[in-house]
């Protein structure tokens, strides 16, 4: 699914790189463990899942060649964090929901998990 | 070995939100010099670890890396505390990282055995009190 749907299905609002949401989210990944997500995410271009709202979440994903950070329950990402995912292309979301719920909506709509 | 790149890095380590930007700029231009998905891929997940590494248990360091047409070398060198067993480090999931590192998404114990899984040659020396060298290669 496009980003824009994916933002659309969790009334996620863009943090930045509005311009991006029309790319193509292969998978997604749900997790606050950047340990896990370095060892277990195997497809590029998902969505990172996270109530993390850290740079570190930014530059996990960006080395894993992932296309979009949702941070869930209304995390607040600090500049540098932004400024971060504006530097590597990364497309940042914020919703409300909770990392269960989110990831319910999503799965429900069709995006299935990193098939690691 | 006159064809080979060297850039190095300083790793600093105090600061855990600048942590990685080594290998982020590694990946860069890796990517630019045309070298394959999956080896890029490679080394930027084990040198990330690395990285982090240095940070959160080694106070940073320094990372030497060096671009061969056959090879990629990445050299992580840090005056940290030293690891006192490599073979139980080298255990998945073990950590002596603390909570606040856990609070950050980190200390899963998971960093090594990825090194090893990403990389095709994988060396740690390390005495405590001295330091760490961690050494990565990769088949190009
Ligand atoms: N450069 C280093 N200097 C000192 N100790 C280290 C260094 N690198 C690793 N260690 C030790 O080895 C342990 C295991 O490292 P590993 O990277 O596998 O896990 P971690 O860093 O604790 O957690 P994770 O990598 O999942 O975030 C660490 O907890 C630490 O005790
Ligand atoms: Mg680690």
């Amino acid at each position: 699914m496009k980003i824009c749907q994916l933002a659309q299905i969790i009334d996620a609002r863009f943090v930045c790189g509005e311009e991006k949401k029309e790319k193509e989210i292969s998978s997604a990944f749900a997790c606050d463990l950047m340990s896990d997500v370095l060892a277990y995410v195997n497809e590029s271009n998902g969505a990172l899942l996270s109530g993390l709202a850290n740079p570190q979440v930014v530059r996990t994903a960006a080395m894993m060649d992932m296309s979009c950070v949702v941070l869930v329950r209304n995390k607040m990402p600090d500049k540098k964090t932004i400024e971060l995912a504006k530097q590597n292309g990364i497309v940042l979301l914020q919703c409300q929901h909770n990392m269960y719920t989110a990831c319910g909506l999503l799965f429900g709509a069709g995006l299935m998990g990193d098939r690691g | 070995m006159s064809e080979c790149l060297k850039f190095s890095y300083l790793v600093e380590g105090e600061n855990f939100d600048g942590a990685g930007a080594a290998s982020e700029d590694t990946k860069a231009r890796l990517k630019r010099l045309g070298v394959s998905k999956e080896v890029i891929r490679k080394v930027a997940i084990s040198m990330y670890e690395a990285e982090i590494n240095m940070v959160i248990h080694a106070n940073g360091g320094k990372a030497d890396v060096m671009i061969c047409p056959d090879k990629i070398k990445v050299v992580m060198k840090d005056t940290g505390k030293g690891i006192e067993n490599i073979e139980q480090a080298m255990q998945e999931g073990f950590s002596t990282a603390s909570e606040q590192i856990r609070s950050l998404g980190f200390g899963a114990g998971m960093g090594l055995p990825n090194m090893k899984k990403y990389s095709d040659s994988l060396d740690i020396q390390s005495q405590v009190g001295v330091g760490t060298v961690v050494t990565m290669e990769y088949n190009i």
